[in-house]
């Protein structure tokens, strides 16, 4: 099962390694992982993709839960949050894949960022589902190159989850 | 202002090796009364914390120099963290300013320490030092306790900042838990009461929550049986009739077959640990499990827990005992009848026996006799290997804070200096080393560490001259092809001993055995006793690695 694991973090020297560290030592994986300041410059909030069964999430959970600097963990569940990834795709651009490409820049809502005579560079965001959408239909046209933030990802409604809540 | 904040912690003595980058923080030292163990090898500095830490109950502090001093102690860490010891080592780092750049003697030990250490801290400036000390020792000594490193950079050491020590320190992402969830505690002492065959099965969590005393009067009151792992040992008396004995793979018949027949298993500060559990699926089959830790991460980690109790064990224990007041002992005793006369059967079914004849002495009975002859007042460090479980099985603990043993890492070379460390904890006690001829030979420098400090430790080397729990697997299952197990190129240790200064003696028959051991108690320095054993001997019963706790090989 995929999970979506925020962690609220001290942001002090080390954190970042003391987190990845729990992983790769505990043989945990990680599919994404994005960090960044929070509204408190004191506090760094860490979105984790992971998978995993039911036990090792938990250990997951307990293991982060367990570090010092950690201040708060959430394991996202399916509905009760939104999540965004940014992707920036350097796509082959032909006289006759053109039309498709304008096509499906404008269903999937992306943007084209810059232009060459041979490719087009388009900046898309979305969930996983729409990222993977996208893909699947640009692939054939011909990827030159791409780039993905890894997902971030927050509470619905009024809750926060930024460990002062 | 480092001696100063140790002195706040109440910290009398330390273990170190002086370097470099810590030319200050000795030479402040030189004029302080805090006392300073130099030990030989920095390995020997974490390991003595460690076992001053196991044997006193208080935090354990070594101090050593950058680079190589620092890297030096990453294997006693590693050692203290597997068995939860508080320790916080202090090592010299290179100036801020030379960090990164591969300057002399640095070594980035923050970041070669952050899985073996509870927690790390490297500091930045002088004004943080109090802090960061504060923080240190609050977090090796709370909650499930650990070692701390504190890597100090020489220019912060040397630097002037006002001092000020900090009464409170707040740390957001740090709040163990101590008392447990009392709709828990009342639904496990409900399941506990109707079970037919409870067992407890106790850890060092007992130990480290000072909590032998509670958990005693707990197994006593309910009228049942105790099996401890090695790390537990001590914390339930062993010579009591509950007592099973340790479990697990060189656990005794009757602990491993009462835990696998039990339908309530209640564990108290153990983990699950793969030595206890053989093979997971077949550990306790039938059994509605109760956990009471302090750890989170170690309920349900291996073996899926039914009724978890997350809490400090002494305060949980006090949560049950204060719901126990209307207990009925005889009822109790007339309820579990049967179970207590099934063990007796199990006990009767298989003794714990080696046969000592004339000729070879048998390394356990030197253990017996050094029970029999000290009557158990002492405390026990082990090294690693046969000699540790002969140890554990043969050298009845009747109380905690008397055994020290690396557990969780199994450590060769830990016991010696861990028995200096217990030593210099208390100069008056006993301390005897039951080591193996290859373990003593990994810290035997420490003998020059013994003699100048005049500290009493008696070392009793079981020697069989192989490298014996290894010989004993290829024994088994290798089909006795002894790859690099044989060492018959050893010091003369009696000789060794006295290169050092110190008495060396040798038994190489049964009837030595007791001269040897008196008259080693009796020299008020440091021993060496050289036990000439029976080469081949093995330790049983045994359950083969991955194998059902119920399956033992006996002999
Ligand atoms: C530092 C270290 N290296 C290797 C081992 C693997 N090992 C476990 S027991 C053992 C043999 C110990 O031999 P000895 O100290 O002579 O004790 P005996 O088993 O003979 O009592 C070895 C090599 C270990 N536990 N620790």
């Amino acid at each position: 099962m995929r999970h979506t694991i925020s962690i609220i973090v001290e942001n002090e020297f080390g954190v970042l390694a003391r987190v990845v560290g729990l992983f790769s030592g505990r043989g945990f994986n990680i599919d994404s992982l994005s960090v960044a300041e929070t509204l408190d410059p004191s506090v760094s909030r860490m979105t984790i993709v992971t998978h995993g069964d039911e036990q090792i999430i938990e250990q997951i959970i307990k293991q982060l839960n367990k570090l010092i600097n950690v201040i708060k963990v959430t394991d996202f569940h399916d509905g009760e949050f939104l999540d965004r990834e940014m992707l920036i795709v350097k796509m082959h651009a032909t006289e006759q894949t053109k039309p498709e490409l304008l096509r499906l820049v404008d269903i999937f809502r992306a943007k084209i960022v810059d232009v060459s005579t041979k490719s087009y560079t388009l900046e898309l965001t979305g969930d996983e589902g729409k990222l993977r959408a996208a893909l699947e239909l640009l692939r054939p046209i011909g990827i030159r190159d791409m780039v993905r933030t890894g997902k971030v990802a927050m509470q619905r409604g009024v809750g926060q989850s930024n460990g002062n809540a | 202002m480092l001696i100063e904040c140790l002195k706040l912690e109440g910290v009398e003595t330390i273990f170190g090796y002086p370097g470099g980058v810590v030319l200050n923080i000795y030479d402040a030292l030189y004029s302080s009364d805090i006392h300073h163990i130099l030990v030989r090898h920095e390995q020997a500095a974490v390991h003595a914390a460690d076992g001053f830490a196991r044997a006193s109950g208080k935090v354990g502090v070594a101090l050593v120099t950058s680079g190589p001093g620092a890297t030096n102690t990453v294997t006693g860490l590693a050692t203290a963290y597997m068995d939860s010891i508080p320790m916080v080592v202090f090592s010299g780092q290179v100036p801020t300013g030379l960090i990164g750049n591969d300057a002399f003697q640095e070594a980035d030990i923050v970041g070669i320490t952050r899985p073996c250490t509870k927690h790390n801290f490297l500091v930045k400036n002088a004004a943080e030092l109090p802090g960061i000390i504060k923080k240190a020792f609050f977090l090796a000594r709370s909650g499930r306790p650990g070692p701390v490193l504190v890597d100090l950079p020489k220019d912060v050491v040397v630097s002037k900042a006002p001092f000020k020590y900090p009464e409170k320190i707040t740390m957001v992402g740090y709040n163990p838990t101590y008392e447990g969830h009392l709709g828990q505690i009342k639904k496990a002492l409900k399941a506990i009461l109707a079970a037919e065959r409870p067992v407890i099965y106790a850890g060092g969590g007992v130990i480290l929550s000072k909590a032998a005393d509670k958990l005693t009067k707990f197994a006593k009151a309910l009228d049942i049986p105790v099996t401890m792992t090695l790390m537990g040992l001590g914390c339930f008396p062993g010579s009591h009739k509950l007592s099973l004995g340790m479990l697990g793979m060189h656990g005794t018949y009757r602990a491993n077959l009462a835990v696998t027949e039990s339908d309530v298993l209640i564990a108290i500060g153990s983990r699950f640990d793969d030595r206890v559990t053989g093979k997971v699926d077949e550990f306790a089959p039938g059994a509605k499990i109760i956990h009471i830790d302090i750890d989170p991460t170690s309920i349900s980690k291996n073996v899926k827990v039914d009724i978890p109790i997350v809490g400090d064990v002494s305060a949980v224990l006090d949560q049950f005992l204060g719901l126990m007041g209307d207990v009925d002992g005889k009822e109790r005793k007339k309820h579990l009848a049967p179970w207590h006369k099934q063990v007796k059967v199990w006990e009767g079914e298989h003794k714990m026996d080696y046969g000592q004849g004339k000729d070879e002495i048998k390394p356990q009975y030197v253990v017996e006799q050094l029970r029999e002859i000290t009557g158990g007042d002492c405390i026990i460090a082990t090294e690693v290997g046969q000699n540790q479980m002969w140890a554990a099985q043969y050298f009845t603990l009747d109380k905690p804070h008397c055994w020290l043993t690396s557990g969780g890492l199994g450590t060769m070379g830990y016991g010696f200096p861990a028995a200096i460390g217990a030593q210099a904890a208390f100069p008056d006690r006993v301390v005897i080393d039951i080591a193996g001829d290859g373990s003593i030979q990994m810290n035997s420098q420490e003998l020059a560490t013994v003699v100048q400090y005049g500290l009493p430790v008696k070392i009793a080397i079981l020697n069989n001259r192989f490298l014996g729990m290894v010989r004993q697997w290829q024994e088994l299952f290798y089909g006795k092809r002894y790859s690099h197990t044989v060492m018959d190129h050893a010091p003369d240790f009696v000789k060794l001993a006295e290169a050092y200064g110190a008495l060396g003696l040798r038994a190489e028959k049964p009837s030595d055995v007791k001269k040897v051991i008196k008259q080693a108690l009796a020299h008020p320095g440091p021993v060496v006793m050289d036990f000439w054993v029976a080469r081949e001997e093995g330790v049983y019963p045994m359950v083969p690695a991955g194998a059902s706790i119920s399956n033992m090989l006996l002999a």
